[in-house]
């Protein structure tokens, strides 16, 4: 792989209907890589990938092809060509006229339109297909025309939107090794957009990490897995035991109350931090010699391994290990330092920490109304004057969605959501702020819910005096 | 099958409103009044040739401008939004809730002599007779009929995939490459319908060449409906021999259907 970039994004921002889809993304794409856009639904994976292949412009920032600004040239005039999600071809042409749909248009000669087509359909494994009608063809076959159709115009760049989504999972991983092969035998860039994190992992060079419309990480696929940087990715990419810990010092970290050795500095004291250990990286030992101890609750042979839920406290961790212990033994657990992978919080603070104002209060009531993003709520915690700001902390647990659907914030969006163990923390967006809510529910990713909040969970302090409020 | 009795009563009314009357037609055709067989009204209406082929002439026209002003409109409609898709179908159909004989009475009032279209060309100088010519004619045709080929059209053309469209473009199409390579081989479809719903009532309508084309643009409608107070064996004859025109260009239309529209 040459490290030049032939294709960059620079700060590309895309709104539709207010809602943002691509925040900020910068992305240098090296020639003749294959470098994958991995993300659940909805993060904007196939935004980018229309935005590098001229189909959408983006709000604001640049798209450079080799260095030159691109911005506005039509997909025609790139030299990038695309293979879509349910292949697009043309229903009224056979194979052959599919593929040569592209050659005929740059009015080559015949003999060589034919002879780039008759290669292209043998690179594919389709010799002999050429007057097939398209949709007499299996979706493998399809699949394979679509591509070949594209390679031959010999683009610099393939674009591949989820090429492999409607096909089923024997033909899918056949297609993925073809893939590879296609790529390194044609020696072209490949961008190929993902939601299966096996697939990624398997075929790419690269893996961009996508979530929310935003880069979550950029790296090799050892890297993206061995090293994620962040409980996101982590939960995304294969399975994964993500825990609180709190790191005491450099190389000294505190998980489910014990103290592991590990790796990483730079965190600083008594910092809350996210853990992520794979479930194949925890050893199992016996009670005396582990560093936690836990109960084993369920054991499932899946073939190469045992898959192991093993209780420590109220936190259940998943092991992989080779060897079993039955269901309601003891054992103890180890990890070598370098298994124990350390994380910033995706959460900066570990509660919700936000200023209301009171709207009303009586002075004979413990109760007062707040505004809390424009919406009036009761909060018992004794009297305040009307005008006070209340400084409010509440932790994850004093929010909640009521299974109702009905909810004092109406709409809030779920970013995130991270099972830890023992519960789900799960960051949300209201109009006005960030919100960490812990839940034993799951919710879904990117849809809207309503919360409550329990204010008797949280701690009040008022920030002025009615005095200060008056003088304003 | 039990469903099979749900089409009884379309049956029964098909055979007492269509297929009883065009056994009446042939039987007029073929004898005269005292039941003996003959080809002499066949014969007879070989007489009409000229109005014969003037209605194919005038359904030809209008079916080509039907077709010119529809197929940019159509294509235009299915590439907007689905709302604004059943809008402008709305608003196509608008004209079509109106009795198609006060509309065309509207025209004759529009365009008659000093009607207000021709006291305005005679204010600023120009005086071109507006009514009684087949340009009349026609421009009724086009106005009673543009509908029914915008709507097939724009049901065939939103069918279109539109990532189809976006490959063509991915592939090195221009704007007008798209329509030309892909849009219009895709549309083959709702053109013949479009086409067959214009040109055959275009050519077998009366009363709108009677009213805008006056007694020398007269088409074969017009003299079937005439004939046939006097001589309904001659009438019945053209009726027959036109409906076995359009038969004949039907058959052709989907022929050519079929070919262009493989694998759609």
């Amino acid at each position: 792989m040459e490290q030049k970039p032939i294709v960059s994004l620079r700060n590309i921002n895309v709104k539709f209907d207010g809602e943002v889809i691509l925040n900020n993304i910068d992305l240098d794409i090296m020639d003749k890589e294959f470098i994958t856009l991995l993300g659940p639904s909805g993060c904007g994976k196939t935004t980018t990938l229309r935005i590098i292949g001229g189909f959408l412009e983006p709000d604001s920032g640049d798209v450079f092809y080799e260095g030159k600004r691109i911005n506005g040239t039509p997909p025609n005039k790139r030299n990038i060509n695309t293979v879509f999600q349910k292949y697009a071809l043309f229903p009224h042409l056979n194979v052959y006229e599919n593929v040569a749909f592209g050659l005929k248009l740059k009015k080559l000669p015949k003999e060589e339109i034919k002879a780039r087509v008759t290669k292209m359909l043998a690179i594919v494994d389709l010799k002999g297909y050429e007057k097939r009608a398209v949709s007499k063809l299996s979706g493998g076959q399809q699949q394979r025309v679509a591509i070949a159709r594209a390679l031959v115009c010999d683009p610099d760049v393939l674009l591949l939107d989820e090429p492999l989504g409607a096909l089923d999972l024997k033909l899918r991983k056949d297609m993925q090794i073809e893939l590879k092969r296609i790529q390194k035998m044609t020696r072209k860039t490949f961008v190929y957009v993902t939601h299966d994190q096996e697939e990624a992992l398997t075929m790419s060079d690269r893996v961009v990490v996508m979530n929310n419309g935003k880069i979550e990480q950029i790296g090799t696929p050892i890297d993206i897995y061995n090293e994620p940087a962040n409980a996101f990715v982590a939960d995304f990419i294969g399975e994964a035991n993500i825990l609180d810990g709190l790191m005491l010092k450099d190389y000294r970290v505190r998980i489910l109350g014990s103290d592991f050795k590990c790796v990483d500095k730079g965190f600083g004291e008594n910092t809350p931090v996210d853990i992520v250990i794979r479930p194949e990286d925890i050893e199992v030992t016996s009670p005396e010699e582990g560093t936690v101890v836990g109960d084993v609750t369920g054991v499932v042979f899946k073939g190469v391994h045992y898959e192991m839920e093993v209780k420590v406290g109220k936190c259940t961790l998943l092991i992989h290990s080779t060897v079993s212990s039955p269901a309601g033994s003891r054992i103890g657990m180890r990890v070598s330092p370098d298994n124990i992978h350390i994380m910033n919080k995706l959460f900066p603070t570990p509660y919700n920490e936000f200023t209301a104002e009171v709207v009303d209060s009586a002075e004979d009531s413990p109760v007062v109304t707040i505004s809390v993003e424009g919406k009036e709520l009761e909060l018992e915690n004794g009297y305040y004057p009307k005008g006070t700001i209340l400084s409010i902390q509440l932790p994850p647990d004093g929010l909640y969605v009521d299974g109702e659907g009905v909810g004092q914030l109406t709409d809030v969006f779920v970013e995130s959501v991270i099972w830890k163990g023992a519960h789900n923390e799960i960051i949300l967006e209201s109009d006005e702020r960030k919100w960490i809510m812990h839940s034993a529910q799951d919710e879904q990713v990117a849809t809207y819910v309503p919360i409550c909040f329990d204010f008797s969970k949280a701690v009040v302090t008022p920030v002025n005096t009615q005095e200060d409020a008056d003088e304003n | 099958m039990k469903t099979k009795k749900l089409i009884i009563p379309y049956i029964l009314w098909m055979v007492v409103f269509t297929l009883i009357p065009l056994v009446l037609i042939i039987s007029n055709t073929c004898r005269d009044n005292n039941g003996n067989f003959t080809l002499m009204f066949l014969q007879k209406a070989l007489n009409y040739k000229d109005e014969f082929l003037y209605s194919l002439w005038v359904a030809f026209l209008s079916t080509s401008i039907c077709l010119v002003l529809a197929y940019p409109l159509s294509y235009f409609i299915s590439q907007s939004s689905e709302r604004a898709q059943s809008t402008y179908t709305m608003l196509i159909m608008v004209p079509m809730w109106m009795n198609f004989l006060l509309r065309v009475r509207a025209w004759v009032l529009l365009l008659q002599t000093n009607g207000p279209i021709d006291s305005f060309l005679n204010m600023i100088g120009i005086d071109i007779p507006l009514m009684y010519n087949t340009g009349a004619v026609v421009l009724g045709m086009v106005y009673e009929f543009l509908p029914f080929m915008i709507l097939p059209l724009t049901t065939v053309m939103g069918k279109i995939d539109k990532s189809l469209i976006e490959a063509a473009q991915d592939l090195g199409c221009s704007k007008f490459n798209v329509i030309r390579k892909v849009v219009f081989p895709l549309s083959v479809p709702g053109i013949i319908s479009g086409v067959t719903m214009v040109f055959v009532p275009s050519a077998s309508t009366f009363l709108v060449s009677q009213y805008l084309g006056g007694p020398n643009n007269r088409m074969i409608g017009d003299v079937i409906e005439m004939l046939y107070k006097s001589d309904k064996h001659t009438a019945s004859a053209i009726a027959l021999l036109l409906m076995i025109v359009i038969l004949v260009f039907m058959v052709i239309m989907n022929r050519f259907g079929d070919e262009e529209a493989v694998g759609v």
